[in-house]
């Protein structure tokens, strides 16, 4: 397991969000170390996804902060959390249709913060589709991509704005039992290459065996975070996530 | 194992169209000796209607900004041409350029009213521009106040010369706006406007500015809008604000797009030549010429959604080298 630096890399305290009556973020508080990987479980509704979209800019918050490098983001739109280093997948994916697999990366890899050339975006864009295994692809209109390969696409598309901090949404899910080794695989890499993650998953077996750390969220409000094994033992986790007759490495 | 890529523009197709549309071009540039004057009015009438077309296709169909406003930038330049070459008695061709880039410098700060709106809203906005646009240009005197004004600057030029010369304008400027439409589509902006295209909300997360390159891109158009106005202006001898501003140019812009294939470089031309076609040829049918055209917009859109050219090309391929292609160069096995 790779190890990771005590420096807190984001640091999210007391954000508040909700959909008129439903609350879906209630005063959420926790830090992610730099290189740290760190997994998101809950049941469906919980908030999960909601969260990320604060983190990247996707909702605004209601209140509460987000502070990424010792700076805030709660101003900056989406575009500019990305040009500060945190990309994300999203859990129902979303290709640019009509653009073939490889411009779509490209979009990622000629956007990000840092400044590249095109021959260098170029280079990024196919090392990030080779690596999300997507190299048959390269001139494929990606909305005629299978749900899989989407999936594939979203992971080649953030690798290739080259984040800090890399947020998935349900990215395994769906995949058969020999892709799912794959895909542990280059989010392992990527950890150990500094990469710090932030992953909702309800794979529960898979995500505990890449993150060092584990939250478990419901109804908006953070219930356990700590080290996986704990978190699974927790009773209030087991009651609200988990269900009673939950094994690790078994099937929730 | 080592696979190398090269990545290229455009298709094999590509590489023959530049000589096709050079020999175009030159073809119609010496068509003025032996054309009559009727037909060169003609095709002034459907040069301006493609740069309307291309103009608010990269607008609506890439930026995703539906604006029925665009007059507001035709009146513009229109007014702004014929100020500049009678009021200030300037040559009436640099009066052009210099339209195009006055239409462009009023979109900007412009921008920022109507990109506080958004969807449907936006669209409305633009509209209320342009009518407020119109209704201070009524009550200047100088630009001949709400029954309009004439360009003098051709009067002492004969009408063949003149027309010859207002062909050879327009040509010229729809020459550099498709040119410039294709570089456009070619750089780092057409890529973010792609991407804005197929998905905003992924464009953003993934680094796209949306917000600053929508503004790029109505910046951009507006001065393409106040060329074609500024032709008008040459072509008609007058503007008059009731016509220039009419909201009208937004239908027809609609119309030519919608039906030629939205968010593709090729659809606007096809659409704007057919649209051309159809109120050259059906004009004096009255009301059973609007019942055609709405009952063939509405055949194109439930048969055809994608337009003409989306039935064409079928998405397979483009007449212009946008489009990127990733292919294998050499693959050792090993390691």
């Amino acid at each position: 397991m790779a190890t990771h630096s005590n420096e807190n890399l984001l640091s999210i305290s007391q954000i508040h969000k909700r959909f008129g009556r439903v609350v879906v973020a209630d005063g959420i508080t926790f830090d992610v170390k730099k290189g740290e990987a760190l997994g998101i479980v809950g049941p469906n509704g919980a908030g999960k996804s909601t969260l990320l979209n604060l983190i990247n800019g996707n909702e605004p918050l209601d209140s509460g902060d987000i502070i990424f490098q010792n700076e805030s983001l709660n101003s900056l739109a989406p575009a500019e959390r990305n040009h500060k280093g945190i990309a994300r997948t999203f859990q129902i994916p979303k290709p640019f249709a009509d653009m073939t697999v490889f411009e779509n990366v490209l979009v990622g890899s000629t956007f990000q913060g840092k400044r590249v050339n095109h021959k260098q975006a170029s280079e990024i864009a196919l090392e990030s589709i080779s690596r999300a295994g997507l190299e048959a692809f390269f001139n494929t209109p990606a909305g005629k991509l299978r749900l899989l390969d989407r999936k594939r696409l979203e992971l080649a598309r953030a690798l290739a704005c080259q984040p800090q901090v890399l947020l998935l949404d349900e990215i395994a899910g769906g995949l058969t039992d020999s892709e799912l080794p794959i895909l542990l695989e280059i989010i392992r890499e990527l950890n150990a290459s500094g990469v710090t993650i932030i992953w909702i998953e309800h794979i529960v077996h898979a995500l505990v065996s890449v993150v060092h750390r584990l939250m478990c969220i419901a109804g908006g409000e953070l219930i356990a975070i700590g080290k996986p094994e704990e978190v699974l033992e927790n009773s209030k986790v087991i009651e609200l996530y988990l269900g009673s007759d939950f094994e690790v490495g078994g099937v929730a | 194992m080592t696979k190398l890529y090269a990545v290229t523009r455009g298709s094999k197709l590509n590489k023959v169209l530049p000589v096709i549309f050079t020999a175009l071009i030159l073809a119609l540039a010496v068509l003025p000796k032996f054309l009559a004057i009727p037909y060169q009015v003609k095709l002034v009438q459907a040069f301006i209607l493609i740069i309307l077309a291309t103009m608010w296709n990269l607008l609506a169909g890439f930026g995703g900004l539906v604006s029925i406003g665009q007059q507001a930038f035709i009146g513009i330049g229109a007014y702004a041409l014929v100020y500049l070459a009678d009021v200030q008695g300037l040559n009436p061709f640099l009066a052009l350029a210099l339209a195009a880039a006055i239409s462009g410098i009023f979109a900007f700060p412009l921008s920022f009213l109507v990109f506080r709106l958004s969807g449907g809203y936006f669209a409305i906005g633009t509209w209320v521009i342009a009518e407020i646009i119109k209704l201070f240009v009524v009550q200047v005197k100088t630009l001949g106040g709400g029954s309009g004004i004439s360009l003098a600057a051709f009067s002492g030029m004969g009408r063949e010369t003149r027309i010859a010369a207002i062909y050879w304008s327009a040509l010229a400027a729809i020459f550099l706006t498709l040119l410039s439409t294709i570089l456009l589509m070619r750089s780092k902006l057409g890529l973010a406007l792609t991407a804005i295209r197929d998905d905003q909300t992924a464009a953003g997360v993934l680094g796209v500015n949306v917000l600053r390159n929508r503004r790029a891109v109505f910046v951009l158009v507006s001065v393409g809008f106040g060329l074609a106005g500024g032709l008008i202006a040459m072509s008609n001898l007058r503007v008059q604000p009731d016509d220039i501003f009419s909201v009208n140019y937004s239908a027809i812009m609609i119309f030519m797009v919608v039906i030629g294939g939205l968010g593709t470089i090729e659809g606007p031309i096809f659409g704007a030549i057919l649209y051309y076609f159809l109120q050259d040829r059906l004009k004096d049918y009255g009301t059973w010429y609007l019942i055609i055209l709405g009952l063939l917009g509405i055949a194109i859109v439930s048969l055809a959604p994608e337009g003409l050219w989306g039935w064409i090309s079928r998405n397979k391929f483009s007449l212009f080298a946008t489009k990127y292609r990733v292919s294998q160069t050499s693959k050792e096995e090993g390691a």
